[in-house]
């Protein structure tokens, strides 16, 4: 337990010496979302009836930044330590590769958990949310920053180069976040967009998650719930067996 | 129980064969150097005992431990320090040993820490981030980093490269130190002299295979005659003593005798030539001439 527990704090003191970058820029970056989206929209749009779509926005932006900042988190440690090369620090000492995948895993939870409370906290100044189901909110919150922690180990891993990982987060990470009805809800897409975006896994945790907030959701909080946590299982898993492997850290 | 046991390691990159059927017994308390070329697989059998690597066939043991199956065990019996200069920029030197004794599953090893610090003259260091640090200290970092768990087996790959030559002299009398406690010390470096002076015992790799290996005394009887360094007056070496000739320096010549009985012979041919001997200074062979020899020879 020592060996998970130190990794696991070494992961929460190393993104927090650098809490500029890793929190509040994020938590920065996601007000001026809500500042320009609801200036423009809020007079234009309203999802759902009786909540206003600065109300409405706020979820989506809150989740959104919990995913992209665990996938930042895991991801990022993982291809410094591999270019700079202190990753041999953690692959010298006896850590089993479940103890390696927890410790990554849980502190990417962590940042993402810390940066969705920033966001929370600094929209309390623009919107008073409801708290419909506080119990869901939490389920997809720890679920979600699990899927995309977990997918940062994996992208972390495989990739070689810093370039290689910003394609990840800008061609795969980013389109699945941004098209996933954080500004709006699907049911005002077109059909055929509203049919992709079924298949989209971050348009369920945006959804559980707003359902959290509000008791209202585009598709049932069970659904999405089940869908979510099978990516969470689907993904462990696979991050397990490339660990346990050795793939790309033990040739 | 050897303190390292390697058996029919082999290990391909490509179509690179980097290790052909190594076998290598290590004793506990050697003092035990590896040496080669570039490129000669050194790095990558320090790697698979380490667990770094993985290798395609053959087994590797630390204190009787599989390095595979019984990852824990042997990975807490042995303490690796890496060739390249590598850190973590985020922490200062006692984080950075404390997280690594973390990682062993040691909770309160302060005590310990203390006392590799002050063996490799880092306490001034302690609180300073690792960036801060001169390439030297990293170097002193990633040597206490690998003693942090009280490793019975100690590996280091090439620690005094591009090292001073007081770090050189702390970082060795720490090291024998801790051989006369009882571990047992590998080491591979280029620093020929080094080897000579440290290690009892020496395999030398050409290729992905071990092409000697035997104790130092033994590898240095092997190699038969020795130098002759003269300086002549007049500063002229006879004709007939030419074919001797292996090196010219500023005001000295070296040649290369057989035996010490053929140094009568040189010296009746300089009297021949009316030559006085002003200086003269036998040379026994050292470990690079036999290092030289086996890897031309193999």
């Amino acid at each position: 337990m020592t060996g998970f527990y130190t990794l696991f704090r070494k992961e929460l003191v190393r993104f927090w010496k650098v809490v500029f970058q890793t929190v509040l820029a994020p938590v920065l970056t996601a007000l001026l979302y809500l500042l320009i989206f609801s200036h423009v929209l809020a007079q234009h749009v309203q999802v759902y009836p009786g909540v206003s779509y600065t109300a409405f926005l706020v979820p989506g932006l809150v989740m959104m930044s919990v995913l992209q900042n665990a996938f930042a988190n895991s991801s990022s440690s993982l291809i410094q330590s591999k270019i700079t090369g202190n990753i041999v620090f953690v692959l010298l000492p006896p850590l089993s590769y479940m103890e390696f995948f927890l410790a990554y895993l849980l502190a990417s939870m962590v940042r993402g958990l810390v940066v969705g409370m920033g966001v929370w906290l600094v929209t309390l100044w623009f919107v008073d949310l409801p708290l419909q189901h506080a119990s869901w909110l939490m389920l997809f919150v720890l679920l979600g920053s699990g899927v995309l922690g977990a997918l940062g180990i994996i992208a972390g891993i495989w990739a070689e180069k810093f370039d290689q990982l910003a394609g990840f987060q800008n061609f795969i990470i980013m389109p699945l976040t941004f098209l996933s009805g954080v500004f709006y809800s699907i049911h005002s897409l077109p059909a055929f967009w509203q049919a992709l975006s079924r298949f989209n896994p971050v348009f369920y945790m945006i959804d559980g998650f707003r359902y959290g907030f509000f008791g209202i959701s585009d598709v049932s909080p069970q659904l999405s719930l089940s869908i979510v946590a099978a990516c969470f299982l689907a993904l462990s898993w696979a991050t397990l067996l490339l660990l346990k492997s050795g793939y790309k850290l033990r040739h | 129980m050897p303190a390292i046991r390697i058996q029919q390691v082999h290990k391909h990159f490509g179509q690179v064969h980097a290790l052909c059927g190594v076998d290598l017994d290590i004793a506990q308390g050697e003092f035990f150097a590896l040496l080669g070329p570039n490129g000669a697989g050194k790095t990558t059998l320090i790697s698979a005992l380490a667990g770094l690597t993985r290798a395609d066939s053959g087994r590797l043991e630390v204190l009787g431990f599989d390095v595979v199956k019984q990852y824990r065990e042997a990975r807490r019996a042995i303490g690796v320090v890496p060739q390249e200069l590598v850190f973590d920029p985020f922490f200062t030197v006692r984080e950075t040993l404390r997280n690594q004794s973390g990682y062993f599953g040691l909770r309160h090893n302060d005590d310990w820490i203390d006392e590799i610090m002050h063996n490799l003259d880092l306490v001034a260091k302690a609180d300073t981030n690792m960036r801060a640090l001169s390439g030297g200290m990293k170097r002193r970092v990633l040597v206490a980093q690998a003693l942090v768990h009280k490793p019975p087996a100690i590996v280091l790959d090439e620690p005094t490269a591009g090292v001073d030559v007081e770090l050189r002299q702390t970082l060795w009398a720490f090291i024998q130190k801790l051989n006369r406690d009882g571990h047992t010390i590998v080491l591979t470096t280029h620093y020929l002299e080094e080897a000579e002076q440290l290690c009892s015992r020496v395999a030398m790799l050409k290729q992905g295979r071990i092409v000697a290996l035997d104790s130092t005394s033994n590898l240095l009887a092997s190699v038969s005659g020795a130098h002759v360094r003269l300086r002549l007056y007049p500063d002229a070496l006879p004709a007939a003593l030419e074919p001797l000739r292996s090196a010219r320096g500023k005001d000295t010549h070296t040649l290369a005798l057989r035996d010490y009985a053929e140094l009568e012979g040189v010296l009746a041919q300089l009297r021949k030539a009316g030559v006085a001997v002003q200086e003269m200074e036998l040379m026994r062979p050292d470990l690079e001439e036999v290092f030289v020899q086996i890897m031309g020879r193999s």
